[in-house]
């Protein structure tokens, strides 16, 4: 197995999935300017899974290019995070997974702009800068919500309840890892999870939103076990590939 | 053999298709022109990763130079160094203002729940009495924000770095 390879392919799923997640809500968005924000967001992740799997395709050296490696996978060969495509749910629910992954993605690449490998390197340094803008925006909302109104605390409490199962995979860490780390092109993630705690809990606390106790975690996405979910994705974003291979527009 | 100097200038009429006011250079978003012979080779850096006018503009690019001559143009799209605000130049954001949108401002971003001051003069009247209505807009570049004197909503192109 190739590890670059394969650590692209997670860090450019995770990219794709939510980008593909938030595009639903086109359309759909509570408020215009949330429709539009969402929009905006989903372009921004699929801006960088463009990036990323253009650059997974040159290490592969088989010949993908990025829009083969995001419409002509199976739903096993895809290393995103369950929580990613997890339903959308109502609006909060959507903050929340969005909150919980910004507030790990953010540290994730100022990691990474140090990466060994320059191309890892230039990736990050400019998904970080908006990265740093989803994150103030989804922080504000859980705030927004979690100190608001009963039913919106109640709500965005519920989201946390659902989604924090989840959440452990964030850290995920094996072989592919190791190989990596040991040659300085990914970070390890104890800081990661360090950042990424001492930040949730603070944004959290200020939405009076309390961590659910929890004693399962749910994890596989990273070695494609995935929840159900994704194979609806994946239906509607592979169509027009399936249905007419080879097709450009 | 045409000149990396006059590529420059023939680039000045190379016009952002979302901020039609400002060109490719005011963005300041080509980093490299190098001339072989009759080939140019074009360096640009993205706005935003997902930036969909970025494909317009390699495209607006390769158009303006052939119908300067007979060149064989290319197009590279870099992601290094990352593309800031800071590069917009002084006339780009003159441009701006003009056009309603406000330029970037330093630290603007940071938000009131965050109990931090923002500072976006409002490009209609001048007044600094303006808020944030949304942290997105119309494109990846701008947020909205509305006059709190003349009550004019508009775009701020908000500052990356
Ligand atoms: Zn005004």
């Amino acid at each position: 197995m190739n590890s670059l390879f394969e650590y692209l392919l997670r860090l450019g799923d995770d990219s794709l999935i939510i980008g593909h997640r938030l595009s639903e809500w086109c359309g759909h968005g509570p408020i215009l300017e949330e429709d539009i924000a969402m929009t905006n967001l989903s372009l921004d992740f699929i801006g960088q899974a463009t990036s990323i799997y253009k650059y997974a395709g040159e290490v592969e050296d088989k010949g993908r290019s990025a829009d083969d490696l995001a419409f002509l996978r199976f739903d096993r060969e895809y290393k995103n995070l369950i929580l990613l495509e997890q339903p959308n749910g109502d609006f909060g629910m959507t903050m929340m997974k969005q909150f919980l992954f910004d507030s790990y993605r953010k540290p994730l690449f100022e990691r990474l702009i140090h990466s060994s490998d320059d191309m890892i390197a230039a990736i990050a340094a400019k998904s970080l800068k908006e990265t740093k803008y989803h994150l103030k925006h989804s922080s504000e909302w859980i705030i927004r919500l979690g100190d608001g109104t009963e039913e919106s605390r109640n709500r965005v409490q519920d989201s946390l309840d659902t989604l924090w199962r989840y959440t452990s995979e964030l850290f995920f860490e094996d072989s592919v890892d190791e190989e990596l780390k040991s040659s300085g092109i990914v970070p390890s993630m104890d800081g990661i999870k360090k950042d990424w705690s001492s930040y949730v809990g603070e944004i959290l606390n200020r939405a009076t939103l309390t961590i659910p106790i929890n004693n399962w975690e749910q994890e596989g996405g990273r070695k494609g076990m995935h929840s159900e979910h994704l194979g609806y994705i994946l239906t509607e974003l592979q169509y027009m590939q399936r249905a007419y291979p080879g097709m450009e527009w | 053999m045409v000149a990396e100097k006059d590529v420059w200038n023939y680039l000045e009429e190379v016009f952002d298709p979302e901020v039609p006011v400002l060109t490719v250079l005011d963005l300041g978003i080509v980093q490299k022109v190098k001339v072989v012979g009759s080939s140019i080779h074009v360096v640009i850096t993205p706005t935003y990763t997902g930036c969909p006018a970025m494909q317009r503009i390699e495209e607006d690019i390769i158009e303006k130079l052939n119908e300067k001559g007979d060149f064989e143009v290319s197009v590279d799209l870099v992601l290094s160094p990352a593309w800031t605000t800071d590069w917009i130049s002084e006339e780009g954001k003159r441009k701006l203002k003009e056009y309603g949108i406000a330029p970037p401002e330093d630290e603007a971003d940071k938000s009131v729940l965050f109990a931090e001051q923002t500072v976006v003069p409002c490009p209609n009247c001048d007044e600094k009495d303006t808020k944030m209505i949304s942290h997105f807009g119309s494109t990846a570049c701008k947020a909205h924000y509305q006059c709190n004197s003349c009550l004019e909503p508009f775009d701020y192109f908000k500052c990356l770095r």
